[in-house]
């Protein structure tokens, strides 16, 4: 790894620029890829070019996304590019290494046109990568036997990071050569998985929450699943496969769905209290779906769950409950008693929610 | 005649004195299944419901009362352990309910369940149910009615939703299974697509598939090779974003693979008969049927 710092303002990073000497890149730190395209690297042969580079970069919009720092690095005289990346793969349930010599592009591209070029290598997590596996997989990148080893040793590092941080990615691109033979990681890119998270509160830690949306971050921690999409049906569902096929269903009749809400197995009138105030926050919701199926979850705490947000705060479009299963009639007396109906069928449900909608146009 | 377990399955419970494991512990022994011990380390000496013996290890329990299968219900971070002990102990088939699974653990656990020759069904997932005969899991049992359709499922609650209507319509079922929604996990459609073709008690099958990976079409293709009993389908997400994870953790697509338009057009392409919402499962099982 090249020696470098990260910036947030642009005197920030010229002190950086003079601390390592010669010419520098300056690149956005987002989570997105395509930052180079985009205009967020930028060379800069002096501290005040740095200084001028980090100017434009900072605030700037990759993909959505607003760029708040930059990284200011020394700039590396680049003989070759390769790709060393690590997955998590599900077809054959191991950690899976995949290198190519045609780095510094993007690895989807190289696999879909030309596959010959990318390298696997399925680790079996009991041993670890073991030495040989990585020099071989090093001469696939460098004909050169110490180039070789040098990205071997990267190679065996690598590993090492993802199984230790619960990686379901850890990437190293580009990954170069210099004039001098050396072999160095000049950008990377990791993605933890969710699960980790609960016995890794360091890495929670670095959960940047100013780059997500706002209704999504409330959402995780009242414990719900909840993705923000652009139509106008607010949908709360319990599970996850249910939900999606809610969504498919909304579609199907001709609606528009304005999120994806998992409420989860267990049946807390809390979390119901919660869905409906990020739900209705949303000010393009114009009608919402409870969509229930009882096991687990009581469908008596989700009315009840109901009856309490409306009692707190106004719901000013309307609502469609279908809920069956667990405790269904207790359920219904519930929604009874505060003027609502239940009905007990999805596709009803659907249709009903889509008619008023289009009622409300 | 069912896949996995029926009335013959000696069932312990891992975590059986925990919140989750004793509700559905209770459940299983109202609903019949053959609950014959249950394994909290510390809790070795109490007995569950006045009938169940609870054991500190599952190889104490096995050896005590001849477990032939287990379910846990550990919370995540001990859940690999749980079914390493398992399996370890000698159980064949072992069933994990826990959500929220290291996937790093799975990549470790997975190798040993295979060396062992286990079968381990989940993690995330609702277990299964051979009606009238034996529960494993969190599927209600209500909805549910013996018969000969086979079901298998990446989804819970989605999957009560296409059984309740089986049900209604007076068509039962010889075993449904949830696989779980989790990219590592121990059963594959495949799996269970060949035991229900080996099994004379099923005539036609219903496989419920999502968004992410290729799990279904991999499935589909076996399919074509080697199902010759009649198999209607339904794929959830057509409407998900992609890059997004849709509450599954399987469940996201990546690049322009795993959509569910390409693994509708596997279903096809193999004669599954693909449902467009979960309702059409009444017709198209019937009609298969005929």
């Amino acid at each position: 790894m090249p020696d470098g710092d990260v910036a947030s303002t642009p005197s920030e990073a010229e002190s950086i620029a003079r601390r390592v000497g010669g010419t520098v890149v300056v690149k956005a730190q987002v989570h997105a890829g395509g930052r180079g395209k985009a205009g967020g690297v930028k060379l800069a042969k002096n501290p005040a070019e740095a200084a001028e580079a980090a100017e434009k970069i900072l605030g700037m919009s990759i993909k959505g996304l607003v760029v708040q720092k930059v990284l200011v690095v020394p700039a590396a005289d680049i003989v070759t590019e390769a790709y060393m990346g690590l997955i998590m793969d599900r077809a054959s349930q191991r950690p899976v290494f995949m290198v190519s010599p045609a780095g510094g592009i993007d690895i989807e591209e190289v696999a879909a046109k030309t596959p010959e070029k990318i390298r696997r290598l399925a680790v079996d997590p009991r041993y670890g990568i073991l030495p040989h596996q990585a020099l071989g997989l090093a001469l696939f990148l460098y004909k050169d036997i110490a180039q070789a080893r040098q990205a071997a040793r990267i190679m065996e590092q690598l590993y090492g990071v993802f199984t230790a941080n619960g990686c379901s990615l850890a990437e190293i691109n580009p990954l170069v050569t210099t004039p001098d033979g050396k072999v160095l990681a000049l950008d990377a890119k990791v993605s933890i998985d969710d699960n980790e998270l609960d016995r890794r509160p360091d890495l929670a830690l670095l959960r940047d929450e100013t780059a997500e949306e706002p209704s999504e971050v409330q959402a995780r921690r009242a414990n719900l699943t909840f993705i923000k999409l652009s139509g106008n049906v607010g949908c709360v569902v319990n599970g996850a496969g249910l939900a999606m096929a809610t969504m498919d269903l909304v579609k199907y009749y001709g609606g528009d769905p304005a999120n994806f809400l998992d409420i989860g197995g267990s049946s807390n009138p809390d979390k119901v209290v919660n869905a409906l105030r990020i739900i209705t926050a949303d000010p393009a919701v114009k009608a919402i779906l409870f969509n229930i199926f009882g096991g687990i979850t009581r469908t008596d705490d989700v009315a009840n769950g109901i009856k309490t947000a409306l009692a707190q705060f106004p719901v000013k479009v309307p609502i469609v409950v279908r809920l069956t299963g667990t405790n269904e009639a207790e359920a219904v007396k519930i929604l009874q008693g505060i003027g609502m109906t239940a009905l007990s069928d999805m596709d009803e449900a659907v249709q009903k929610v889509v008619a008023l909608v289009k009622e409300a146009a | 005649m069912s896949i996995f377990a029926n009335k013959a399955t000696r069932l312990l419970v891992q975590g059986i004195t925990g919140r989750d494991g004793s509700f559905h512990a209770r459940q299983m022994l109202e609903y019949g299944t053959q609950l014959v011990a249950g394994v909290t380390p510390g809790k070795g000496g109490q007995t569950f419901e006045g009938k169940v013996p609870v054991f500190n290890t599952v190889a104490e329990a096995v050896q005590a009362t001849g477990a032939t299968a287990a379910v846990i219900y550990v919370p995540p971070v001990g859940a690999a352990g749980a079914i390493f002990e398992a399996v370890d102990a000698g159980l064949p088939f072992v069933v994990c309910i826990t959500e929220g699974v290291p996937v790093m653990d799975m990549a470790r656990v997975l190798p040993f369940v295979r060396e062992k020759g286990a079968r381990l069904l989940g993690p995330n997932c609702p277990g299964l149910i051979t009606p009238g005969e034996c529960k494993i899991g969190i599927i209600p049992g209500n909805i549910c009615k013996p018969g000969r359709v086979g079901l298998v499922s990446r989804s819970g609650t989605l999957t009560y939703e296409v059984v309740n209507h089986l049900t209604r319509n007076g068509i039962g079922q010889s075993t449904c299974v949830g696989i779980g929604g989790d990219p590592l996990n121990g059963t594959s459609f495949i799996d269970c697509l060949r035991a229900f073709q080996d099994d004379p008690g099923t005539d036609a099958i219903v496989m419920m598939g999502e968004i992410g990976g290729t799990d279904e079409q991999n499935a589909a293709e076996f399919v074509k090779q080697h199902v010759t009993k009649p198999v209607v389908g339904f794929i959830a997400g057509q409407t998900a974003p992609p890059g997004r994870r849709m509450g599954h953790a399987g469940a996201i697509i990546s690049g322009s693979s795993g959509t569910a338009a390409e693994k509708i057009a596997a279903f096809e392409a193999a004669g599954i008969a693909v449902m467009k919402r979960p309702v059409d499962v009444v017709n198209l099982v019937k009609a298969k049927l005929k």
